[in-house]
């Protein structure tokens, strides 16, 4: 161990652990991935109604819940920031929240490509579909809060409020379709769901889909928290050498 | 008790200023008009077939109005080191918060007051019910918790005035569409039962939600 020479011991075998866990994580959403679009595309059965265009919903219906589940992520970080103080919460919770704003996205664009045929319009100024992008806008406010802050511990601070405050919109969104008359299909997961609204094989898919989303979710997680612990150290490794 | 006293103490303060000086009220009232004027050349339809946006219309117009008041709530404490003073004030935090969100409530409510007359000539509002006041003030009181809140964090940045917008209204929404959907039952003739039993509830809950949230995070915003 001659290159770390010089540092203690336990710390290197925990960065080393993180970084070996982080190749298999990839590697293990890959082969999710690829095994994933496999069942979507020719184990799934072909949509009466909807056609081809149904597929969609394997990947739709995980990003929006891995979203929330980002959010969810991101507003508990949050209050464990503000309550310790320390740089490691503050990392969780703005990489939840870059991931969040990512899934929320890819969810918007499934979501608008499955509405093109099927609604005959890319964009329904419905409930879920807004509240949907109405969350969207929250995290984009919350990633901006970061750089608009005079100072970093603000930022951190404020955009810790932002994402509590925020995530009272999750709810919002998830019941939605059942407090408005909404367009958007009904939860077919979830507490909310109907009994039987969903075909055995295309569920047992969805779920598979939803490892694969979530084990994607995962990496991308580790991959920026560890990203944004470089980036912290760069910036202090600046501070330093402008002050000496 | 004692956060009751401090936050009207603070709440008292405002309202002085404001009697003193005028500025919100005054350039608000102007404002909401010209709001109003402008959705008449957006729209460019006839005065009778407004019935179906007005709703919508007098929503969007008080959501202007709120984030200029908003905006002013701590702009106001910038000048004569009176954010220090505030901050130093033998008061809570939470004391300050609600200070804050009555004085900005008060204001609001009077602006809306007397704009409602005026959109209910300019738009032809069909009845101004006692619903609707109702849902006016429940409304409000979302807005003033939630624009108080994100205008004191706002207010410590150089980009204030487009910042407190991009934070205040999206959290407000849910508000917004309550009030908006509240309003539209309350304006129609006929039984309101739908204002009662499905938006006015919706509308308390996140009062409560936002109420019971923004004095617990005040706190952070006004550190480091």
């Amino acid at each position: 161990m001659a290159a770390t020479a010089g540092r203690p011991a336990g710390k290197v075998s925990w960065q080393n652990a993180v970084r070996d866990l982080r190749l298999w994580l990839l590697l293990l959403t890959a082969v999710l991935t690829l095994v994933n679009g496999y069942l979507i595309f020719m184990v799934a059965p072909t949509d009466a109604v909807l056609g081809h265009v149904q597929r969609i919903f394997y990947i739709h219906v995980p990003v929006s819940i891995l979203s929330f589940l980002g959010f969810l992520v991101c507003a508990l970080a949050g209050i464990g920031y503000l309550i310790r103080r320390t740089e490691r919460w503050d990392r969780v919770a703005h990489a939840s929240a870059e991931v969040g704003v990512v899934f929320v996205t890819l969810a918007l664009v499934t979501g608008m490509i499955w509405a093109r045929p099927v609604w005959n319009a890319w964009w329904q100024w419905e409930p879920r579909l807004t509240t949907t992008l109405i969350l969207w806008f929250i995290y984009v406010a919350y990633l901006m809060i970061r750089q608009y802050a005079p100072t970093p511990q603000q930022g951190r601070t404020w955009s810790a409020v932002v994402g509590i405050i925020g995530f009272v919109d999750v709810p919002i969104v998830y019941y939605s379709v059942q407090w408005w008359q909404s367009i958007h299909p009904r939860q077919v997961i979830g507490p909310e769901a109907a009994e039987g609204s969903l075909e055995p094989i295309m569920a047992q898919i969805l779920v598979f889909s939803l490892i694969a989303t979530l084990a994607l979710f995962a990496y991308l997680m580790l991959e920026r928290v560890g990203l944004r612990g470089i980036e912290d150290r760069l910036s202090q490794l600046r501070r330093e050498g402008n002050t000496n | 008790m004692e956060l009751l006293r401090g936050a009207l103490t603070v709440a008292w303060k405002d309202v002085r200023l404001e009697l003193r000086s005028r500025e919100v009220i005054a350039s608000a009232l102007v404002f909401g008009l010209i709001v109003v004027v402008v959705f008449n050349f957006g729209l460019n339809r006839s005065p009778g077939s407004l019935e179906p946006v007005a709703p919508g219309l007098l929503w969007v117009a008080y959501a202007f109005i709120g984030v200029l008041a908003m905006n002013r709530a701590f702009t106001r404490e910038l000048e004569n080191g009176g954010m220090d003073g505030l901050l130093l004030a033998p008061v809570s935090r939470d004391a300050v918060f609600l200070g804050k969100m009555l004085g900005s409530l008060a204001f609001m409510l009077v602006i809306e007051a007397i704009l409602l007359p005026v959109f209910a000539v300019m738009l032809d509002l069909p009845t101004l019910s006692p619903a609707l006041g109702l849902v006016i003030l429940l409304a409000t009181v979302g807005f003033a918790t939630v624009g108080t809140f994100f205008s004191g964090i706002a207010v410590q940045t150089r980009s204030r005035e487009i910042l407190l917008p991009i934070l205040f209204f999206p959290v407000v929404v849910p508000v917004i569409i309550a009030a908006v959907e509240a309003s539209a039952l309350a304006l129609q003739s006929g039984p309101m039962t739908g204002v009662w039993t499905r938006w006015l509830p919706l509308l308390i809950v996140f009062d409560a939600l936002y109420l019971v949230i923004c004095p617990w995070i005040f706190g952070y915003v006004f550190e480091g």
